[in-house]
């Protein structure tokens, strides 16, 4: 394989050696090799449930292996718990973070290896380390912040600077940029080549393939628990990571025909919502979504998204301004009323609002109809039809699990979301309001979920696409509304925008205005 | 149409209370108590303590007026803080208010009566405290009540059996006894962490099967050995500390008792800090709020809640020593009477902090040492009446100003490794 040439520093650092893990009816991990070599960005790319995460976990000690052997530095190593890991060097930051909300940024960095004077925490000898290594690799933090009130960008630099605390020389990154905006995305690669260049050995997991083919020294592709493929990113572009992933073709770009609007099924007026701390998060908002159309709202995180769509599926209650939905005002319903009344949700943090994680996918599938029939009734639940329902949708969504009976909990992200949208989609529906719907997806789950929503659309759906993704809002909308500190700056057509012009309304800036 | 934030609704059925509180006394009191009838309120014993006194009527009333205006502050939707500060206030008027009342045309010693507050809270501050222990690291403990009661009733075993054996060494046995109350509560509390840790047993029903072996087994062992009554029951000495009891007024009250009085004290004190300003205190909230975290940087969540269930079951052993030791020197069936319940209450009252549950435990103790007072003063009002009084306040005050309390995150989720 193309090593970048045989510089005295391309030794293996860490060689995982013939991995196997097995869950419950999954085989995670199949006789997996894999070798990361100092100072390399080495990614790791593979389909939702392909076992990327169950390796990284079983390198840092948090899952034992069935079979196989881990060694460093050309030596077979033992990790049976992440205090191992920790002690060999090995850090990671978790696909979902693993911070205690309640701790202050500096508790939560020297958690397990406190700093003390005495028998007492010496919190201002640690925060005086933190900001020492904060500035060496450029991440900016407050030592003094209560996690827990930071956005997600600076828990990421929490994450990484933890790892960096206890001295890791390699540094796993599972899924860091899933949650990022494109601009602290790009802050964190620069962290990572500054992290590489002394001496940090980096595995990045992403399901981004530009950002694969921008940073990654070295790429492994894993499919179905087994190695696809590795490898050189100057041999591989976009089409082929993705064929090589997913086992298949698959097309990156969204085919949708011109849209046909019709009536207006969403409209807004003079909407005004405060976020849970009472702070003002949507400003005075008007729009209408019309039947047979995408609108998509674009904007940087934490300009009022989050709260506009709590407000329109009844999970929180506007200030003030009335929502239309069909004609009915919902400003006040709850969110079953406005279920009832064919609204669809697709919401942002899916493992909160989405899903009843330690219920079966059975369950989950009819959450919002268990309540009629056909799977009640009177008051008796059918499970034949629920039985049905689950076998149809996880058969014709593709969900992979190992049955359905399985615990959602423990099915990977894109199945997780194929679930939603599979009980969204499977009756009659005027409105989808649809979050961040490919948020940690691999491209052929995103394609999967594009052409449902293009589906959607095409049947006279008017269709609400809010999402953090400039290329996902270009790619489906029909009109782009964006979003700046709680008021839409500007709606656009979508043939008029470009990136440019939206990155510009995102930050605030309306050309038309200088 | 715009529904407003709920907190404010709470508010305000709080504030109408105030209001509705206020308008009752200022129309009560001028019909209940001639204008010269004074109740006194002495500070100590003896002819020459201080004292104060309160004309009945006219204090009364101003305390209706404050409450009336404190109602209707907060009503007005203004100044949220100055309102919410009134009525705060309020809330702590009523006491002196009921004492007045209870007290019109006599005389009463506000500080032996604060003295026993104090002493009534012991246990409840205790159970408290040890409730903190279990429940910052994630295990609810509604068993305090029941090692509680293990520590009263073997506590006391150990003192019935060891004093013929050991006599004229009466202070080591008591010793001995108080230490046996510790272990037997800390034996409840190893068995409730094994059944919710171990087997993932729902830590409610292992903590209320807790309670009902602590209940079947002490009454047991008292049938079957205490029975015999001695003469002659021996109790936890006074201690009073040198120098420090001679503070005038308060030295008596606070500086010259007994020996579990001042581990409430030390505990409380203990607790915070190691709570707050030490590593072990730092994994104890960690693996309370979040354990996948703090077992991702190698803080071991198993042994740090087997760890801490059993110190709480300790320390509720000794708050169990009051009882049996302390207070009563014998043991009577459930003679915890409630108080690791109450407990609960504190612990929640004061959100998981010691010095909040100090402040929750003092309420119930007040409470109790009014009821009491009530008796001595012969108030022709049933006392199950007043005495229901400070337990209505907590329940407003809870459920109106101290808001929604914040448990641990991770309380009463057992926590699986792969
Ligand atoms: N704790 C668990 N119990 C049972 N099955 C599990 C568990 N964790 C993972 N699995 C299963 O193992 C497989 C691999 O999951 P893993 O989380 O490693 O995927 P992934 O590649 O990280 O996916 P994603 O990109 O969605 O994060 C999936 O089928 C998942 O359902
Ligand atoms: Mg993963």
């Amino acid at each position: 394989m193309a090593e970048p040439a045989a510089t005295p520093a391309a030794e293996p650092v860490l060689e995982v050696i013939g991995i196997t893990k097995r869950f419950p009816g999954v085989l995670a991990n199949n006789d997996i090799h894999f070798t990361l070599t100092r100072g390399q960005i080495h990614c790791m790319l593979g389909e939702n449930g392909a076992g990327k995460t169950t390796l990284m976990n079983i390198i840092y000690g948090l899952y034992q292996p069935d079979a196989g052997e881990i060694r460093m530095n050309g030596r077979p190593v033992m990790i049976h718990s992440a205090n191992d890991a920790i002690r060999l060097g090995i850090g990671m930051v978790h696909q979902h973070f693993m911070l205690v909300p309640q701790l202050t940024v500096t508790e939560n960095i020297i958690l397990g290896n406190e700093v003390t004077q005495g028998p007492f925490l010496d919190r201002r000898k640690a925060a005086a380390q933190i900001l020492a290594l904060s500035e060496r690799f450029g991440l900016e933090i407050d030592p003094e912040a209560r996690v827990g009130e930071l956005p997600v960008g600076a828990r990421q630099r929490v994450e990484i600077v933890k790892a960096l605390y206890r001295q890791a020389s390699i540094l796993i990154l599972d899924e860091p940029t899933a949650v990022l905006t494109p601009q602290e995305a790009e802050d964190l690669f620069k962290v990572m080549h500054a992290l590489v260049e002394q001496g940090v050995s980096i595995v990045f997991i992403t399901h981004k393939l530009k950002e694969v083919l921008a940073v990654a020294d070295q790429i492994t592709v894993l499919r179905n628990g087994e190695v696809a493929g590795v490898v050189a990113p100057e041999e591989a572009s976009e089409a082929s990571l993705a064929a090589l992933m997913v086992g298949r073709a698959v097309i990156l770009q969204v085919e949708k025909a011109a849209a046909h609007p019709g009536e207006p099924v969403l409209s807004v007026e003079e909407l005004r919502v405060t976020d849970e701390r009472g702070h003002t998060a949507v400003n005075g908002i008007s729009f209408e979504a019309r039947a047979g159309e995408i609108l998509g709202v674009a904007g940087v995180q934490g300009n009022g998204q989050t709260e506009l769509v709590r407000a329109i599926t009844g999970l929180m209650h506007p200030l003030s301004g009335r929502i239309l939905i069909a004609g009915q005002d919902v400003s006040t319903a709850t969110p079953r009323q406005i279920t009832e009344l064919g609204v669809a949700h697709i919401p942002e943090d899916r493992e909160a609002d989405g899903l009843v994680k330690p219920y079966p996918v059975v369950d989950n599938i009819i959450l919002n109809s268990y309540y009629r029939p056909p799977f009640a009734r009177g008051i008796v639940m059918n499970e034949a039809e629920a039985v049905k329902q689950a076998t149809e949708v996880v058969e014709r969504f593709d969900v992979r699990t190992p049955s359905i009976y399985a615990e959602v909990g423990t099915l990977s992200g894109g199945n997780k979301q194929k679930i939603i949208a599979g009980r969204e989609f499977s009756r009659p529906i005027k409105l989808l309001v649809a979050a961040q719907p490919t948020r940690g997806l691999d491209v052929g789950s995103i394609e999967f979920i594009h052409k449902q929503i293009v589906a959607q659309r095409d049947q006279g759906v008017a269709v609400l696409l809010v999402s953090a993704e400039l290329d996902e809002i270009m790619a489906l909308s029909d009109r782009i509304a964006v979003m700046y500190r709680g008021q839409i700056i500007d709606v656009l057509p979508a043939a008029q925008a470009d990136r440019e012009t939206l990155g510009l309304l995102m930050a605030g800036v309306h050309p038309a205005q200088d | 149409m715009s529904p407003r934030p709920l907190r404010l609704t709470r508010l305000h059925v709080f504030a109408a209370l105030f209001v509705l509180l206020g308008l009752a006394l200022l129309w009560w009191a001028p019909g209940a108590f001639e204008a010269d009838t004074i109740s006194r309120l002495n500070f100590g014993l003896g002819r020459d303590a201080p004292g104060w006194g309160a004309p009945t009527r006219l204090t009364l009333q101003v305390i209706g007026g404050l409450y009336l205006a404190s109602g209707l502050l907060a009503l007005v939707n203004r100044w949220p803080r100055v309102s919410l500060a009134a009525l705060v206030l309020s809330g702590l008027l009523i006491f002196p208010a009921v004492l007045i009342g209870a007290a019109a045309g006599k005389q009463t010693n506000v500080l032996t009566m604060l003295a026993e507050s104090l002493r009534l809270a012991t246990p409840i501050v205790i159970g408290a405290t040890a409730g903190i222990w279990a429940e910052r690291t994630g295990i609810i403990n509604i068993a305090i009540e029941g090692m509680m009661l293990a520590g009263a009733c073997f506590g006391f075993t150990s003192l019935f059996f060891l004093e013929p054996i050991m006599p004229g060494a009466t202070n080591l046995v008591l010793l001995i006894s108080v230490l046996v109350a510790v272990v037997f509560g800390g034996l409840m509390a190893l068995l409730h962490a094994w059944l919710s840790i171990r087997f993932n047993v729902n830590q409610v029903v292992s903590g209320t099967v807790i309670n009902i072996l602590a209940i079947g087994l002490t009454s047991f062992v008292r049938r079957e050995w205490l029975l015999s009554t001695r003469a002659g029951r021996i109790t936890l000495p006074n201690i009073a500390i040198p120098g420090l009891v001679d503070i005038p007024v308060i030295g008596d009250v606070l500086f010259n008792n007994k020996p579990i009085f001042y581990m409430m004290f030390v505990l409380l004190i203990l607790t915070h800090v190691i709570l707050f300003y030490t590593p072990f205190g730092l994994r104890m909230r960690a693996v309370g709020e979040h354990p996948e975290a703090a077992d991702t940087v190698g803080v071991n969540v198993f042994f740090m809640r087997y760890l801490n269930t059993t110190i709480s079951g300790m320390i509720a052993g000794l708050g169990g020593a009051w009882f049996s030791l302390e207070t009563v020197g014998g043991f009577d069936d459930v003679m915890t009477g409630g108080r690791g319940f109450i407990a609960l209450a504190a612990m929640i009252f004061g959100k998981w902090t010691p010095f909040g549950a100090f402040g929750g435990g003092l309420l119930f103790g007040f409470a109790d040492a009014l009821g009491t007072r009530f008796q001595i003063l012969n108030v022709p009002v049933p006392p199950q009446w007043l005495q229901m009084l400070p337990f209505l306040t907590t329940m407003v005050v809870l459920a109106g100003l101290v808001g929604r309390a914040t448990a641990p995150a991770a309380e009463g989720i057992p926590y699986e490794k792969q």
